[in-house]
């Protein structure tokens, strides 16, 4: 892998840092008029997803990391592993609880996911912003009530427990938002 | 930003109206003091010799240099204003474009404008207390000034002796303070450490009540201040800083050739050793300060961050008319 100098940090570049993949959300350049030039970085450990900030001497180098995203769908999961595909090679990776995080409630077979892969294994998995789950189980709502106040949970097929409206039932089709985990609508059989 | 746009100018119709303004103030701030304005070369056969200022080079071809020559963007107006001075100038001020190699950023632009002006008979005292005036003459309303010593400061925020601390104490004070990273720097010289506890820790904190000058700098950052004959010897050179951000840097002015010499060759040793290209130095201005460089202090402010901190701006393209990107 390649590595880069301070002058070639930029938002997006992805590189290693203390034996992680991290991808660098802001660069700031600091100088004395007359004195030594720092970087000082803010960068998204790619596997954590936690931000931290970093000092760097001006001109120092650091390798790069070999990180790309790329669209995958999603097969299934054998107790251990989540198995994703490429949809044009059909290259299959697996990724681990540590990879899926989170987003594991959201995976529904066949969908297309976002994969972070680093040095061709997954590091964090994202879910389409809108998936359609069906839902397991709900109290039995109120008839007549169509307003969708107040609401109830649901846990849906893939474990997650989102907020719906009263008139949702069990075995009914929802689309729910990823980013907010919320209720959108109801939805149709694709 | 679309890419498609970056022929448009960076700062605002507004912002060039108050950098004109700006500019029309500080020329009379000086011509009702009769200081002279002057304007030097830009492009000279010398160049800074400070190993931490990179110069542009460039090439002249022609009539006089038929097989080429090679010149430098002038990093500061200082080498010419001091030739001037030494013929018998008088105070003068330049407002100039001056070039940097490698500083981009939100408070840096490889290309930036100097205000610099020089005037016999002062010390750094008296000069930091026109520089204060000038800037309360342009922002119009009533700032506090405070004067700290370079000591002061690093022993009010860090407690530790700038002047005695061994390089190993400055990182572990760098360390302690959190900066993240610091384990791993190489930093090869105790400024360095230094450079990195002031612009980390102590400068965003700097000015925040009103303008805060910092004076009398460690000897071994001099640049071309005199060091006075105190234990420890200090060079009496002072910065400016307002609102966390630094805005001027002026010299008690060295006026002995022979120890200017001696710091132009010291700065090309660190060169050397940094691997870094070394300068030549201004023999004229070697040969002008043995003529005599009469006793004066000298500053140089810049005045692009001067506008930000006026107007409020927090990125230096602000108040570019275009910044480096759209050049």
């Amino acid at each position: 892998m390649a590595s880069y100098s301070t002058n070639e940090f930029k938002g997006g570049l992805k590189i290693m840092m203390d034996g992680d993949p991290c991808s660098i959300i802001e660069n700031e350049f600091v100088k004395p008029g007359k004195g030594q030039a720092f970087n000082r970085v803010k960068i998204r450990n790619l596997k954590t997803g936690r931000v931290l900030e970093k000092t760097f001497k001006s001109g120092e180098s650091v390798e790069g990391a070999d990180v790309h995203e790329t669209d995958m769908q999603y097969l299934y999961n054998d107790g251990e592993f989540w198995y994703f595909m490429d949809p044009v090679s059909f290259e299959q990776v697996s990724a681990d609880q540590a990879a899926v995080g989170d987003n594991v409630k959201w995976l529904k077979e066949q969908d297309l996911c976002l994969v972070t892969l680093w040095n061709g294994s997954p590091i964090s998995v994202e879910p389409p912003k809108f998936v359609v789950l069906s839902v397991s189980e709900t109290d039995p709502g109120l008839k007549g009530d169509t307003s969708g106040s107040g609401g109830k949970p649901a846990t849906l097929e893939t474990g997650a427990v989102v907020r719906v409206p009263l008139f949702v039932q069990i075995g009914e089709l929802i689309k729910v938002d990823t980013r907010t985990g919320e209720y959108v609508s109801r939805a149709k059989e694709e | 930003m679309n890419p498609r746009d970056l022929w448009r100018p960076s700062a605002n119709p507004q912002m060039l109206q108050q950098r004109a303004g700006m500019l029309r103030r500080i020329r009379q701030f000086f011509d009702s003091r009769d200081i002279l304005e002057v304007d030097t070369p830009v492009c000279a056969r010398h160049a800074t010799t400070d190993p931490a200022i990179e110069s542009f080079l460039t090439r002249y071809t022609g009539p006089g240099a038929g097989s080429g020559l090679e010149c430098y963007l002038q990093t500061s107006p200082e080498f010419f204003m001091k030739r001037l001075l030494c013929a018998g100038s008088g105070p003068i001020y330049q407002i100039c474009k001056v070039f940097r190699d490698g500083e981009l950023g939100s408070r840096h632009n490889p290309e930036f404008t100097l205000l610099e002006w020089y005037r016999p008979g002062f010390d750094h005292h008296a000069l930091m207390g026109e520089v204060a005036e000038l800037i309360l003459s342009l922002s119009g309303e009533p700032l506090v000034v405070e004067r700290h010593t370079y000591r002061e400061i690093f022993q009010q925020t860090l407690s530790l002796d700038p002047h005695m601390a061994e390089a190993v104490e400055l990182r572990d004070c760098a360390i302690a303070q959190g900066i993240a990273g610091a384990e791993q720097l190489q930093l090869g010289h105790r400024d360095a450490w230094l450079d990195l506890l002031l612009s980390h820790l102590i400068e965003p904190g700097l000015g925040r009540s009103g303008l805060t000058f910092i004076y009398d700098y460690p000897a071994s950052q001099a640049a071309l201040a005199r060091i006075n004959d105190e234990d420890p010897p200090l060079a009496q050179r002072f910065e400016l800083y307002w609102q966390g951000m630094e805005l001027a840097n002026g010299f008690y002015e060295l006026q002995d050739a022979e120890v200017q010499r001696a710091r132009f060759e010291a700065d090309n040793r660190q060169r050397r050793s940094a691997g870094v290209p070394q300068r030549p130095a201004d023999e004229w201005l070697l040969e002008a300060m043995a003529e005599g460089l009469p006793e004066c202090a000298g500053v140089a402010l810049g005045i692009d961050r001067l506008l930000m901190l006026l107007t409020g701006c927090r990125d230096i393209r602000e108040v570019l008319s275009f910044d480096f990107e759209r050049t």
